[in-house]
């Protein structure tokens, strides 16, 4: 039982890692009133990008650094569209997520089903020793620690410095910080860089921790459940973390329960994330005022200066 | 340094000229990135976008690929003129197939007359169903109907899955994941003998004409282009909101859902695990290459349809892979998106001024 616990726990845990990371970029992004749907492409780029470094080179540390590279490169190509040329963000975001999927796959090609260098798991002794907390808690990559300090810091940044009310005030009402004398458009594109960097980081971590190999479309819509997380969280840092892990959970269980040979047909438990993530999105958007009262007022929607 | 500078108009020229420069531009753009991987850019952009033309059955091939595409760009160039963003249309697409499929299965034996139309309505309602219920969580729950209805695409794939490897497997399959062959009867009718050219590739025209008098000539398709380019006034005018909503739900959803039908009973003739080349990505660029317009959608559709031949004939002549198309795809809607700029804004070179 205490090993079924930990297996559950620590899988949870790496099977939300890639959805935080890329979700906290897209947290970040959306707070500057930016919607990158492209996460999916970004985070395809990424897995690829990390993938084939570390095998080139055979450091998984360059790899790691190359997909947040690819990260943040597509990303601009979102940005030049949807900021410099104010085309409309919803298609350049679904652009994206189509360029980074032919993309990863062209380049992928020749990487099916060959081995690269893991990420190795840390191991600190006495305390990854202690039964049930020491794996769960002390027993990962450094990817994972990774995810949670950049989110603490993303929640630290927003909530209480002089940067995040500069973030939120472009968010919130982009003519006002304009008039302030706060450059937006610049502000988006750093923005928008942050969200690449973070959805390649999460791309690394499905290629060169969670499955250690390249498979075409290997994200297989967590881009999109990562988008959806941060509405799940109404654009509030503490909730992404807790929808990450209630994401993560059921991934792991719909593997898990297909592991066991339960009578339900595999394909169909497969279903389950998705339909969770329906379900979850229902029952949070239902609240329209509260979905209103958080969410940042320009989101979505292009910014010119007039003079 | 360049400039963005607002026109104050709409320029009539750029209106048609912006997708034309945004072909170019793709085309310049692919032809570096084959050069950059070593290939000849001439050699490379011919085999991809003319020499599929030039074989023997080559404008067919293209008809038939084009006609599903057509269907669900001409729904989708509705729909997003009135702001709802379906972009599932590959699972709307799946489930019509599903849907026509199974009547297909069931009533192997029924006659011609009988079996064929009764599979296009359960396709098109298994795409209207799949629409409608994105339409309805919308409406109801308020929940993003671009996040649902890409789940559903995901749900839709793997429900296929389901089937085709479970209880609809064909039994003298040799265990493959497919269903048994449609009979004869199922087969969608062809236009022309000992062909793919199927009833779909009339149908597709037909539905972008129909749609397009719906569109720019009639009450309802006014109110669909107010509520896209001006929500407020939409409201102070009294068009009811959720009821546009629920119509381009329907509507695209049940074209794809058609889509999908014709696909498994005019070209494969069985459902398999993979019905949907990513039409449903694709049906997008086409509706916004169409200019979200029913009929600027029939050659978009049409040009969408090569990129899918020339990725295949990239494969197998030049060794590229498939995925080709995608960066192709992904590429041309940047560029069409990013050139509509120059619809109300011109670029102006201004000197930097020395302080």
């Amino acid at each position: 039982m205490t090993a079924l616990l930990v297996a559950f726990l620590v899988s949870t845990i790496a099977a939300s890692t890639p959805l935080l990371l890329a979700a906290t970029g897209e947290l970040i992004v959306e707070k500057v009133g930016v919607l990158n749907l492209g996460v999916e492409g970004m985070m395809l780029a990424g897995a690829i990008a990390g993938f084939a470094t570390a095998n080139q080179t055979g450091i998984t540390s360059l790899g790691v650094l190359a997909a947040m590279v690819a990260g943040i490169a597509l990303s601009m190509l979102f940005a030049v569209v949807s900021l410099t040329l104010q085309a409309n963000q919803t298609a350049t975001g679904l652009a994206l997520t189509i360029f980074g999927r032919g993309f990863s796959a062209l380049v992928g090609a020749g990487y099916v089903g060959i081995p690269a260098p893991t990420l190795p798991k840390i191991h600190l002794p006495v305390l990854s020793d202690i039964p049930v907390l020491g794996p769960v808690i002390f027993g990962h990559d450094i990817l994972v620690y990774l995810a949670l300090a950049i989110l603490a810091a993303v929640a630290w940044c927003i909530r209480s410095t002089h940067l995040g009310l500069i973030l939120r005030a472009v968010g919130d009402s982009h003519d006002a910080a304009h008039a302030l004398g706060y450059a937006v458009i610049p502000i988006r594109y750093a923005a928008v860089a942050f969200g690449g960097a973070l959805a390649g980081l999460a791309g690394a971590y499905m290629s060169l921790a969670y499955t250690p190999l390249w498979a075409q479309d290997m994200t297989a819509g967590r881009g999109w459940v990562a988008v959806a997380l941060v509405t799940f969280s109404a654009w509030r840092p503490f909730w992404l973390l807790i929808g990450a892990w209630f994401f993560g959970a059921l991934m792991y269980l719909s593997l898990y329960v297909q592991a066991l040979g339960v009578a339900v047909p595999s394909a169909l438990l497969s279903a389950v994330p998705y339909i969770g993530t329906v379900v979850v999105l229902v029952l949070i958007s239902r609240d329209a005022r509260r979905i209103r009262l958080h969410r940042p007022a320009m989101l979505g929607r292009p910014f010119q200066a007039r003079v | 340094m360049l400039k963005i500078e607002a026109r104050g108009y709409e320029s009539r020229f750029w209106r048609y000229a912006s997708p034309v420069l945004a072909l170019l531009l793709t085309g310049a753009t692919s032809g570096l990135i084959f050069m950059a991987m070593g290939r000849p850019a001439g050699v490379t952009v011919y085999t991809f976008l003319i020499a599929p033309l030039l074989q023997q059955d080559g404008f067919e091939a293209l008809a038939v690929k084009a006609a599903p595409l057509i269907m669900m760009g001409v729904g989708l160039s509705l729909a997003y003129r009135a702001n709802v963003w379906n972009i599932g249309t590959d699972g709307q697409f799946t489930l019509g197939a599903i849907c026509g499929g199974g009547i297909a299965l069931a009533f192997p034996d029924a006659p011609a007359y009988l079996l064929f139309p009764a599979m296009v309505i359960a396709g098109t309602l298994g795409g209207m169903a799949s629409g409608g219920l994105v339409a309805w969580l919308r409406i109801r729950f308020n929940a993003n109907e671009i996040l649902t209805s890409l789940m559903f695409a995901y749900i839709t794939q793997y429900l296929l899955v389901y089937l085709v490897t479970g209880p609809w497997r064909d039994p003298q399959g040799f265990g493959f994941p497919q269903t048994a062959l449609f009979s004869d009867t199922a087969l969608a009718p062809r236009l022309i003998e000992d062909t793919n050219v199927h009833i779909g590739i009339l149908l597709a025209p037909m539905i972008a004409i129909g749609l397009w008098f719906m569109l720019e000539k009639s009450l309802l398709g006014f109110q669909f282009r107010v509520l896209g380019q001006a929500p407020r006034a939409a409201k102070f005018a009294g068009f009811r909101e959720n009821r546009l909503v629920w119509i381009a739900m329907l509507i695209s959803g049940g074209l794809a859902g058609l889509a999908g039908l014709l696909e498994v009973s005019g070209t494969l003739g069985q459902l398999t695990t993979t019905l949907s080349p990513g039409y449903g990505f694709t049906a997008i660029i086409v509706a916004f290459l169409g200019r979200l317009n029913p009929l600027g959608v029939i050659p978009a559709g049409l040009l969408l349809a090569l990129t899918y031949l020339g990725g295949d004939a990239a494969q197998i002549n030049l060794g590229l892979p498939n995925a080709v198309t995608g960066i192709f795809q992904g590429i041309l809607l940047f560029y069409l998106l990013g050139c509509d700029i120059l619809l109300l804004n011109r670029f102006r070179w201004v000197p930097l001024k020395v302080v």
